[in-house]
């Protein structure tokens, strides 16, 4: 029973998400749109809401693995420098492929991604593990030296204001052919659910790990890996959004523990139903135009960031 | 270290700062004396002013916060200055006439924020260090994302314009301003070397600090407030630089390998004017004015701040 709850409603809001917008498709039509309402409905309300889904489940596992990889709760792509590393690559790909596909843009952002996060991870073992915030904090840090170089280059080309529309979440410019390679993360999620039970024991740090008998490191790098590809991938379909990586898994594991088996399906739905929502809000507050996704999901995710982290400190 | 040493070092650093400021006054005047000199004295007065405070309150800061990663720009201060900035830019084209009044809205407005987000904590039961720094950074993620929002719906002419407005720039500070100031910075400086014996105390680590009878609480939300009101003039002035503070503050402690806050305090300005006084010296004459001081300090500082985090692997930060 407690499961079919958060799957209903997500079902229930997938719904509401595509008859929601400017070009009214009551639902009541459904089986008998005519011409105009039909090319609306699969050439961008289906994408839409479809990679709704598939990025807010993503980045929320991400932001999961993440945090049971470096064991620390308040790790995520947005703050472990791995969003910045991938605008890097961007960036990258601007100046040196600038006539690519959006697969070589992609392919550059998950390399620059990928490497970024493994730096920042190593750099992390360094710091003294008083305080669970201090690497989070570094974290940013390290974020803005990496939009600092970015910065640079960008001045330097003119391509700032480009850069910071290219990487604003937003959903508005999804339609059909330019939305499809979000479907790179669907297999990335199914490998992080068969290795679940492996990132719960890495959690668990890396002497235990050893000493069940797994291979720590081999683990630690596919879990990077999969983090990687998942965060360049939504970052270059849709954008940057800030947050989600932290508060999903915190509250669900505020509510189901920690075991990875039993919390990241949860994780991705949960995930999924807060970006549908955030999404909903961005088309209706202020019709016929609408807000950046990142916008609401800014305002919504610090906002509960921030009573999560007192509610923390009470403890 | 003796004091010998520790003075050798710091009037080798005067010597150097003198050196430097020679250079650029003079360098390449072609002769008209008077008007390079007015020119570049005006750039010099916002060096040092920026100088003092941005090194006062880094120093200061680490050393509460008892980690040398960290800079007070983690407090959101840049994201709020960029944010009111972007704002005003976009709700009134161009930024008011009124440069007093922009200054006095920017300042009140992070000094406000600041007085807000300590005074909330500072209520609640836990009075957690980090549990403020990472509110802090947090609304600094906020702010960004309304930034970003209408910077991506400007047209890209005014854009350029509000550019200009988002990178620390020295050359178009208004005089009026910077005199207006100095008092206030006088104060603030003042204030800081006062409490710095209390600071030393607080290398020994918080428990130790309690024990030798400091209100460490209340002495934190002061230093604290005097930061912020550092940060948010600075920032007034020549808009965000972020990690000035952080190079100034980490070679200082490698060359002067002291606890008292006083000789810090004195090296760490010192090499921030040194910093910035070369800095400029380098955009105008070798990089023929294609970039803006402070992406070369923030360059530079990010790659510094990377570097330390390696070559410290394995030894503990205190």
């Amino acid at each position: 029973m407690k499961k079919s709850i958060p799957i209903i409603s997500l079902v229930l809001l997938t719904i509401l998400s595509l008859f929601i917008g400017v070009q009214s498709i009551p639902i009541q039509d459904i089986f008998q749109l005519n011409e105009t309402q039909s090319l609306v409905l699969w050439t961008t309300r289906v994408p839409r809401t479809i990679s709704l889904v598939i990025a807010g489940a993503t980045i929320s596992v991400s932001g999961l693995i993440m945090q049971h990889l470096t064991q620390n709760k308040f790790v995520s792509p947005t703050t472990a420098g791995t969003m910045d590393s991938a605008r890097l690559g961007m960036l990258v790909a601007m100046l040196f492929f600038p006539s690519g596909t959006i697969l070589v843009k992609s392919l550059v952002a998950f390399i620059f991604a990928f490497l970024g996060t493994v730096l920042f991870i190593q750099l992390i073992r360094v710091l003294p593990g008083k305080n669970q915030l201090m690497v989070p904090l570094v974290g940013v840090m390290f974020g803005n030296i990496v939009g600092a170089i970015v910065t640079f280059f960008a001045y330097q080309y003119q391509l700032i204001q480009n850069m910071t529309s290219w990487l604003q979440g937003s959903f508005s410019t999804i339609s059909k052919g330019n939305y499809e390679l979000i479907y790179v993360t669907v297999p990335v999620l199914i490998i992080c659910y068969l290795y679940a039970y492996q990132f719960t024991i890495v959690g668990m740090g890396e002497e235990f790990s050893i000493s069940v008998g797994m291979n720590y490191k081999i683990v630690h790098l596919i879990g990077l890996l999969l983090i990687s590809v998942a965060s360049s991938v939504v970052l270059v379909t849709i954008g940057g959004l800030p947050f989600l990586g932290v508060i999903i898994p915190n509250v669900v594991s505020l509510m189901l523990g920690d075991h990875m088996k039993d919390t990241l399906w949860m994780t991705a739905v949960a995930g999924s139903i807060f970006l549908v929502i955030a999404d909903i809000l961005s088309r209706v507050i202020y019709p016929p135009y609408e807000l950046p996704v990142s916008l609401i999901v800014g305002a919504l995710g610090s906002f509960i960031f921030v009573i999560l982290l007192v509610k923390g400190a009470k403890k | 270290m003796k004091n010998k040493q520790i003075y050798f070092r710091l009037v080798t650093l005067i010597l150097l700062v003198l050196i430097s400021i020679g250079l650029f006054m003079t360098y390449q005047t072609y002769g008209n004396w008077q008007f390079a000199l007015t020119l570049r004295g005006k750039k010099l007065l916002a060096f040092v002013i920026v100088g003092l405070l941005t090194s006062f309150s880094t120093i200061s800061f680490q050393t509460i916060t008892q980690s040398h990663f960290l800079t007070p720009s983690i407090l959101g201060f840049d994201s709020l200055y960029v944010l009111v900035q972007t704002t005003l830019f976009f709700y009134f084209g161009q930024t008011p006439t009124h440069p007093m009044m922009m200054f006095g809205l920017n300042v009140g407005l992070m000094v406000l924020f600041s007085v807000v987000l300590f005074g909330f904590l500072l209520r609640k039961e836990t009075q957690d260090l980090f549990l403020l720094l990472m509110i802090g950074m947090v609304l600094g993620t906020f702010f960004r994302s309304v930034s970003t929002f209408l910077q991506v719906l400007m047209d890209p002419n005014e854009y350029d314009k509000l550019q200009g407005k988002l990178f620390a720039s020295f050359s178009n500070v208004d005089v009026s301003l910077l005199y207006m100031v100095i008092p206030i910075v006088l104060g603030i400086i003042l204030l800081f070397w006062i409490v710095s014996p209390t600071l030393d105390v607080f290398h020994l680590g918080t428990c130790q600090a309690i024990n030798l009878g400091i209100n460490v609480q209340r002495f934190r939300w002061f230093i604290l407030f005097l930061i912020s009101l550092s940060v948010g003039l600075s920032t007034a002035l020549i808009g965000p630089i972020t990690f000035l503070g952080f190079i100034v503050a980490n070679i200082t402690y490698q060359i002067l390998p002291v606890y008292k806050h006083r000789y810090l305090f004195v090296s760490s300005a010192l090499l921030s004017i040194l910093m910035l006084v070369l800095g400029q010296f380098l955009v105008e004459h070798i990089f023929h004015m294609n970039t803006t001081l402070s992406v070369v300090i923030e360059f530079s500082g990010g790659v510094y701040f990377i570097w330390k985090l390696l070559s410290e692997r394995g030894k503990i930060l205190q």
